[in-house]
């Protein structure tokens, strides 16, 4: 009873900042004089980033973004420091991942105030009127849709809690009620048991899920640039691995209510914060980005930003796929085995 | 040969340094109605589940109709029937699809479901609530219709866990009096219950108390041994001993 808001609490805390901090840019300086080091410099002071430099060509660009990684690239252009000095100009390129809309407006009000400090500070005594101008692009998201990035992160909070807490329930019920033991003394087998249990929701959670894409794409005006049979792919997995957690969580309790308890306040808080689609995961301390490993939201939130908003085949998002079906292997598996041991 | 429907050799299930069940060793016969007494806590669940192919003894033998509790369970779970406490049906299903779950979960084709299930109801005398949830049903009716689901199969024994708790007398009568048909055709029934006028009704009775079995014998013998006039008394007699409370 106390464990439970105290862990929130504790959660909510450390997580509750729309502050960005250690957000990884790429800088690529192409100019590479005495300005733009200067410029770079103050940005490595600052304790919002943490830089990568290389200087690279245009079409590596959209690559390094996309891996989702990096959340900002910033460009100076080879003439940067002569521009300046002889015509009072320069411009600077800032490409920002718009599918987190919010932290990269974010990133990128920071950048332009850091450089318009450098402006003032160091060419406050200049003879001409002097400007850097920064171009700013947010790719993925040209019109700034605030929205964008939450309409994955709840996708993956609807199905996860409503996938876990049905399953966990409904199993629980049965326990509750006495049709489990009568069910047990049959020739139904265990394992059928926890499947019959699971397969109806999986068919309601799919439903469920393209009514949510239907309402994004008609709706919310969110373009579905991907491939529409991969995203119903890992989204079904993404449901078994849910699913699963629900008959984890069943075994646990003999109680509808702590079920229920368990499966929609318990998850709920952790699966918003640990997923990353709020609050980002960058700011938090790293014990917590190490625990949001285990959350399979997470990785299907990935997943899903990846495929449906920037528009990446398999081969960007393998890796993920591939730790939900270990996580979907392990969960069963100690389903399983957990509910034959009760039997004993 | 007559093949005993259950046999139990020093049959015990230790769990840590707590004997729920200690050394029992009795034998049911074809077709007997037996009833399996004992105060709360002296272990006749946990006997039952290991009769019911639910859980493993820790030593000791027991087949129940003719296989072993230790690697033939699920064999012994296609020849039996059982009605627990809860009573077992699906409250949001009616009467009919209940019958339908219950006749496919033990196997039986769609014909032999058909058939046998309008019978059933008109056995009953619920045609007519067939198709109404059994969530509606009185509480004697449920009952009645659990213990009728628990046979739907023909199985060879029918394990009955309290089957008449919270009933009228009247109806638990009615009840008994399916027992009698269902005995007769050949079942053999296996009841636990805490009222001591049905143990009257059983061919034999043991009494468990405390994990061991303290009496086994018919109502009538155990009444002259215990010098009493009722199965109440000689229930009384053997239980108060008893040092567990509740299971």
């Amino acid at each position: 009873m106390f464990g439970l808001p105290l862990v929130q609490i504790i959660l909510f805390g450390f997580a509750l900042t729309s502050e960005v901090k250690n957000a990884h840019i790429f800088i690529s300086d192409n100019a590479q004089d005495v300005q733009t080091t200067q410029i770079i410099q103050k940005i490595k002071s600052s304790s919002y980033f943490s830089v990568e430099e290389a200087v690279i060509g245009n079409k590596k660009i959209e690559s390094i973004l996309r891996r989702g990684n990096t959340r900002c690239v910033l460009i100076f252009p080879p003439n940067f420091g002569n521009d300046l000095l002889h015509t009072g100009k320069a411009q600077v390129q800032i490409i920002a991942d718009g599918s987190d809309p919010n932290t990269a407006k974010t990133i990128i009000n920071y950048l332009t105030s850091i450089i318009s400090e450098y402006q003032h500070q160091v060419y406050s005594t200049a003879s001409l009127p002097f400007q850097i101008i920064p171009e700013t692009r947010m790719l993925y998201n040209e019109e700034g849709n605030g929205s964008l990035n939450y309409i994955p992160g709840v996708m993956a909070l609807i199905l996860m809690i409503v996938c876990t807490a049905l399953t966990s329930v409904s199993i629980v019920k049965e326990k509750e009620l006495g049709t489990m033991e009568v069910l047990l003394v049959s020739p139904f087998k265990p394992v059928m048991v926890l499947i019959s249990k699971a397969v109806p929701y999986l068919l309601l959670s799919l439903v469920n899920f393209t009514f949510i894409l239907l309402l994004s794409v008609f709706v919310l005006d969110v373009e579905i640039k991907g491939n529409l049979s991969l995203l119903f792919f890992e989204s079904t997995l993404f449901i078994i691995t849910c699913l699963s957690f629900g008959l984890l969580i069943s075994n646990t309790t003999n109680s509808q209510q702590t079920a229920l308890l368990l499966s929609m306040m318990g998850m709920m808080l952790p699966t918003i914060i640990f997923t990353g689609f709020l609050f980002p995961l960058e700011n938090m301390p790293l014990i917590f980005r190490l625990i949001s490993n285990l959350v399979p939201a997470k990785w299907y939130f990935t997943i899903i930003k990846c495929v449906m908003l920037k528009g990446l085949g398999f081969q960007y998002v393998w890796k993920e796929t591939l730790v939900l079906i270990g996580m979907t292997i392990f969960l069963l598996t100690v389903s399983l085995k957990n509910f034959k041991i009760r039997l004993q | 040969m007559e093949e005993k429907a259950i046999i139990c050799k020093d049959l015990t299930k230790q769990f840590g340094g707590f004997y729920a069940v200690n050394n029992i060793s009795f034998e049911v016969n074809r077709g007997e109605i037996f009833g399996f007494l004992g105060a709360n806590g002296a272990g006749k669940t946990t006997a039952m589940r290991i009769l019911c192919g639910l859980s493993f003894p820790t030593s000791g033998e027991a087949t129940v109709a003719g296989f072993n509790v230790y690697n033939q369970q699920e064999s012994i779970k296609k020849n039996i029937g059982y009605m627990s406490q809860k009573f077992s049906l699906y409250e949001n299903l009616s009467i009919m699809e209940n019958i339908e779950f219950f006749g496919g979960v033990y196997g039986l084709s769609r014909p032999e479901i058909k058939e046998r299930s309008n019978k059933l109801v008109e056995d009953l005398g619920l045609k007519k609530e067939a198709k109404k949830m059994v969530g509606g049903l009185p509480l004697g009716w449920k009952q009645k219709l659990a213990f009728s689901v628990a046979i739907f199969h023909r199985p060879k024994i029918v394990f009955l866990d309290e089957p008449t708790g919270g009933v009228d007398p009247v109806t638990r009568r009615q009840f008994w009096d399916m027992i009698y048909d269902a005995a007769a055709s050949g079942i053999t029934i296996f009841v636990t219950t805490h009222y001591m006028d049905e143990a009257e009704y059983c061919n034999r009775v043991s009494i468990m108390v405390d994990g061991r079995l303290e009496a086994l014998d018919t109502p009538g013998n155990l009444k002259k041994r215990f010098s009493s006039d009722s199965m109440d008394e000689v229930f009384y007699n053997l239980a108060r001993r008893a040092l567990r409370k509740d299971d």
